[in-house]
C-alpha cells in the first residue's frame, strides 16, 4: 500500500515552554484537499512548517509520503512546496530573475514567463522591492507552481489578495488538485476555502477540535468561536 | 561528597607540594635564576589550558553529532574554565617576560597564539550569551568552538614563521631532572583542579540548560466539537 | 514525480550566478563598499603621517586591513539579502544540496572581495607610490587566495550570526581572531610583490595561504548544513 500524503501521530511542537501544537493525529490521503481552520496563533502555521520539515517535531512524528520529516528532510522537501507570508525572493531582482534563478537551481531552463502570466503578474523588469503585498503573494504562487509539488502547503493563500486574486487562488488550487497534488491550506476564509476542500480540520490552541467535510468547517468555526468570524 | 570535590582537594594538595618543591627544594634555573621558578606555575597552566580546550573541542563535536544537552553543557563549562586558565597564562607570561626580556609583551609566536586563543574562546562565551534559542545556541557555539580549536595550531605556525624568538617548548625532557618531579606534580595538581572546576561548572550549566528547556506537560486533551444535525 | 536533480557543480554555479546577480543589481552597495575601503586607506595615511617611505613599507598591511573591514560588510550583506524576504528558507525548501549553497555563496563572496581589491589596489598604488618589479599582475595570487581566506570562514560565520541582533558586532568579533593566519600570509605575500622578494619567500607564504583556505573551506563546507538548519 502506498503511504498517505501526510500522517502524523501524537505530533507536538513547543516553542520554549509553550506548546504550539499538541496531540495532532492527522491523516491526509493523496490528492485530498484539506482546510485547516483556526484563530490566530492556534498552531496552523506551525503545523504547516513541521510538515515542510522546516521545524522539527518536539514530540510524536510526522510522515510525508512515508518519509519522516525529522530524519529525512531532503526526501520530504523534494516533493513539498510551502507558501508562506514571506515571498521567499531576492528584493533586488525582478520577478522573472527570481524565478529563473530558482529554476536554474533545480536544473531546469523552462521560461518563467508562463508562470508569471498564470498568476497574473505583468512582465516587468523592476525589482521586487517595489511590489505591493498582493503582487508579492502572486509571485509566491508562481514560485510554488514552479516547484511542481506533490504536496502543496498553503499558509493563508488568500491573504493580501483582492477579490480577483481570490478567484485566481480557487483556480490554482483546482489546477494543483487536477495535476494530482495534495493540497493543505490554512486559511481564515473558512466559507470560501471550505467549499473548495474535501475535508476541514479545526485547530484550537494547538489541538484538533473538529474534523469533517470541508463545507461544514464554517459551522464548526461558529460552534467553537461563537459565530465571531 | 561528590567525586569532583575529592579530585579538587587532591589537585590542591599536589599543587602545594609541587610549588613547595619548586620554590624551596629545586635548584634555581640555570639561565634565569629564581625568576625561572615561575615555570612551575606557568608550564602546568599552559598544558592544562590546552587539555581543557581539547575537552571543549571533543564536547563540541559530541554536541553537534548528538544534539544532547550534556555535551552542550560541557562545551560551556570547558570553554569557560579554558578561558580562565588562558587569561591566567597571559598574566603569568607578562610577569615572566618583564624581568627576562625587559618587556611585558613581545610578538613571540606562543605568546601571540595564546592571546588570539583567548580572544577566540571568549567569542564563544559572548556568542552563547547572545543567543537564546537552546538548539541554535548549542549548534552555533559548537561550530565556533571547533573552529577556534582548529585554528590554534594554524595561528601558531603562521605567527612562528612571521617572527620567531622564544625558547624551545618546555617539556620534562628539556628541563633539568631535579625540576622534573615538582613540575609534573604541579601539572597533575593543575589538571585535577581543572577537572574539579569543569565538573562543578558542568553541573551548573546542565541544571540551567535543563530548566530552561524543560518540556512542560502537554496541555489536557481538548474536547471535540460536535455539530448538531449530522456533520462529523 | 521527482525530477532529476542537477549535480553539485551545476548547483554551485547556479548559486554563484544568483548571488552575483543580486550583488550586481545592488550596485550602489558595491560602490559604497569600495568607497569605504578607499576612505580607510586615506585614514591610515593620515594616522601614520605623510612619510612616503613608511607608507610604502606598510602599504600591503593597510590594503588588507581595509579589505578586511569592508569584507565584514559584504559578508553581512550576503545574508541580509537572504533573510529579508525569506529567500534562504525558500532556498532550503528546494531540493538543493546545502554544500552547494555554502560553496556557491563563499565563491561569490570571494569574487566580490577580489573585485573590491582590484578597485582598492590601484588607488593604493597611486596614494603610496607603489610599483612592483615583476609587474602588478603578480598581486593576483595573494589577492585571490587572501580573499578566499576571508570569504571561506566568513560566509559560515555570517550564516552563524545571521540571526543575532548585533550581527555587525558579532561577525568581526568571531571572524577576526580566526583569520589572523590568512591576514599575516596575505600581507606578507602582497608585500613581497611590492617590495621585492630577494629571499624567494613568496611561494612559502602562498602555500600557507592556500593551506589555510583548504582547511577552513573544507571545515565550513562540512558544518554549514548544521548552521543553516538551526
Amino acid at each position: 500500500m502506498e503511504p498517505s500524503a501526510v500522517e502524523t501521530s501524537a505530533l507536538g511542537r513547543r516553542y520554549g515552554r509553550r506548546w504550539a501544537l499538541a496531540r495532532v493525529n492527522l491523516q491526509v490521503a493523496r490528492g485530498e484537499r484539506l482546510l485547516i481552520a483556526g484563530a490566530n496563533g492556534s498552531g496552523k502555521s506551525t503545523l504547516l512548517r513541521v510538515l515542510a520539515s522546516l521545524l522539527a517535531p518536539s514530540i510524536g512524528s510526522a510522515r510525508v509520503f512515508g518519509h519522516d520529516v525529522a530524519t529525512e528532510p531532503s526526501a520530504v522537501r523534494a516533493r513539498v512546496a510551502l507558501l508562506t507570508y514571506t515571498p521567499g525572493v531576492y528584493e533586488d531582482l525582478s520577478a522573472r530573475e527570481n524565478l529563473r534563478a530558482q529554476l536554474r537551481l533545480l536544473g531546469r531552463d523552462d521560461a518563467p514567463e508562463a508562470l508569471l502570466e498564470r498568476v497574473g503578474l505583468e512582465l516587468r523588469d523592476d525589482p521586487v522591492r517595489g511590489y505591493s503585498a498582493g503582487m508579492r503573494k502572486r509571485l509566491s504562487f508562481a514560485r510554488l507552481l514552479m516547484q511542481r509539488p506533490d504536496l502543496a502547503l498553503l499558509d493563508e493563500p488568500y491573504g493580501q489578495l483582492d477579490p480577483e486574486g481570490f478567484k485566481m487562488v480557487d483556480g490554482l488550487v483546482a489546477e494543483l488538485s487536477q495535476a494530482g497534488a495534495t493540497v493543505i491550506m490554512a486559511s481564515h476564509m473558512v466559507e470560501r476555502a471550505g467549499a473548495l476542500c474535501d475535508r476541514g480540520v479545526l485547530i484550537d490552541q494547538g489541538q484538533v477540535r473538529w474534523e469533517g467535510p470541508g463545507p461544514q468547517t464554517a459551522r464548526a468555526w461558529d460552534a467553537a468561536h461563537g459565530g465571531g468570524r | 561528597m561528590k567525586w569532583e570535590n575529592w579530585v579538587g582537594l587532591l589537585g590542591l594538595a599536589l599543587i602545594s607540594v609541587g610549588h613547595y618543591q619548586g620554590l624551596f627544594v629545586a635548584p634555581p634555573e640555570a639561565m634565569m635564576g629564581d625568576v625561572g621558578r615561575i615555570l612551575y606555575a606557568h608550564v602546568p597552566t599552559a598544558w592544562v589550558a590546552l587539555v581543557v580546550y581539547l575537552v571543549a573541542f571533543v564536547a563540541a563535536v559530541g554536541s553537534l553529532g548528538s544534539g544532547k544537552r550534556g555535551w552542550d553543557a560541557l562545551v560551556e563549562s570547558a570553554v569557560e574554565v579554558g578561558v580562565v586558565l588562558n587569561l591566567l597564562l597571559l598574566f603569568q607570561g607578562a610577569v615572566w617576560a618583564k624581568p627576562t626580556w625587559g618587556v611585558f609583551w613581545t610578538w613571540d609566536p606562543r605568546l601571540t597564539t595564546t592571546a588570539i586563543m583567548a580572544v577566540s574562546f571568549i567569542g564563544v562565551l559572548v556568542l552563547r550569551a547572545m543567543l537564546n534559542r537552546p538548539a541554535q545556541r548549542a549548534v552555533a557555539s559548537a561550530v565556533y568552538t571547533i573552529f577556534a580549536f582548529v585554528s590554534v595550531p594554524v595561528v601558531y605556525f603562521s605567527v612562528k614563521w612571521w617572527k620567531t624568538l622564544h625558547q624551545p617548548f618546555s617539556s620534562p625532557e628539556t628541563v633539568d631532572s631535579p625540576m622534573v618531579t615538582p613540575l609534573r606534580v604541579a601539572a597533575f595538581g593543575m589538571l585535577f583542579l581543572a577537572v574539579f572546576l569543569m565538573a562543578r561548572r558542568w553541573r551548573l550549566a546542565y541544571a540551567k540548560l535543563s530548566r530552561e528547556d524543560e518540556a512542560p506537560d502537554l496541555p489536557p486533551a481538548a474536547a471535540a466539537i460536535r455539530l448538531e444535525g449530522g456533520g462529523a | 514525480m521527482i525530477p532529476t536533480r542537477p549535480g553539485l557543480v551545476r548547483q554551485i554555479v547556479a548559486v554563484i550566478h544568483k548571488d552575483l546577480l543580486v550583488e550586481w543589481r545592488g550596485q550602489a552597495r558595491l560602490l559604497a563598499m569600495g568607497t569605504y575601503a578607499v576612505t580607510l586607506l586615506l585614514l591610515f595615511s593620515f594616522a601614520v603621517g605623510p612619510d612616503t617611505k613608511t607608507l610604502q613599507q606598510h602599504a600591503a598591511g593597510y590594503v588588507w586591513l581595509a579589505l578586511l573591514s569592508a569584507s565584514t560588510m559584504t559578508l553581512t550583506q550576503s545574508f541580509r539579502v537572504e533573510t529579508e524576504a525569506g529567500a534562504l528558507e525558500a532556498l532550503l525548501m528546494l531540493p538543493v544540496d546545502h554544500r552547494a549553497i555554502y560553496f556557491g555563496k563563499a565563491l561569490a563572496n570571494t569574487a566580490l572581495l577580489v573585485v573590491l581589491a582590484c578597485l582598492v589596489m590601484p588607488v593604493a598604488a597611486v596614494l603610496f607610490d607603489l610599483s612592483a618589479a615583476e609587474g602588478l599582475y603578480w598581486l593576483l595570487p595573494p589577492i585571490v587566495l587572501g580573499a578566499a581566506g576571508l570569504a571561506g570562514p566568513g560566509t559560515l560565520y555570517a550564516a552563524l550570526t545571521a540571526r543575532v541582533a548585533a550581527q555587525q558586532l558579532m561577525l568581526p568579533l568571531l571572524l577576526f581572531p580566526l583569520i589572523v593566519p590568512a591576514l599575516v600570509a596575505a600581507v606578507k605575500s602582497t608585500s613581497l610583490v611590492l617590495q621585492g622578494d630577494p629571499m624567494g619567500q613568496m611561494s612559502s607564504w602562498l602555500i600557507v595561504l592556500a593551506s589555510f583556505d583548504l582547511i577552513f573551506w573544507s571545515l565550513s563546507g562540512l558544518l554549514f548544513a548544521k548552521v543553516v538548519e538551526e
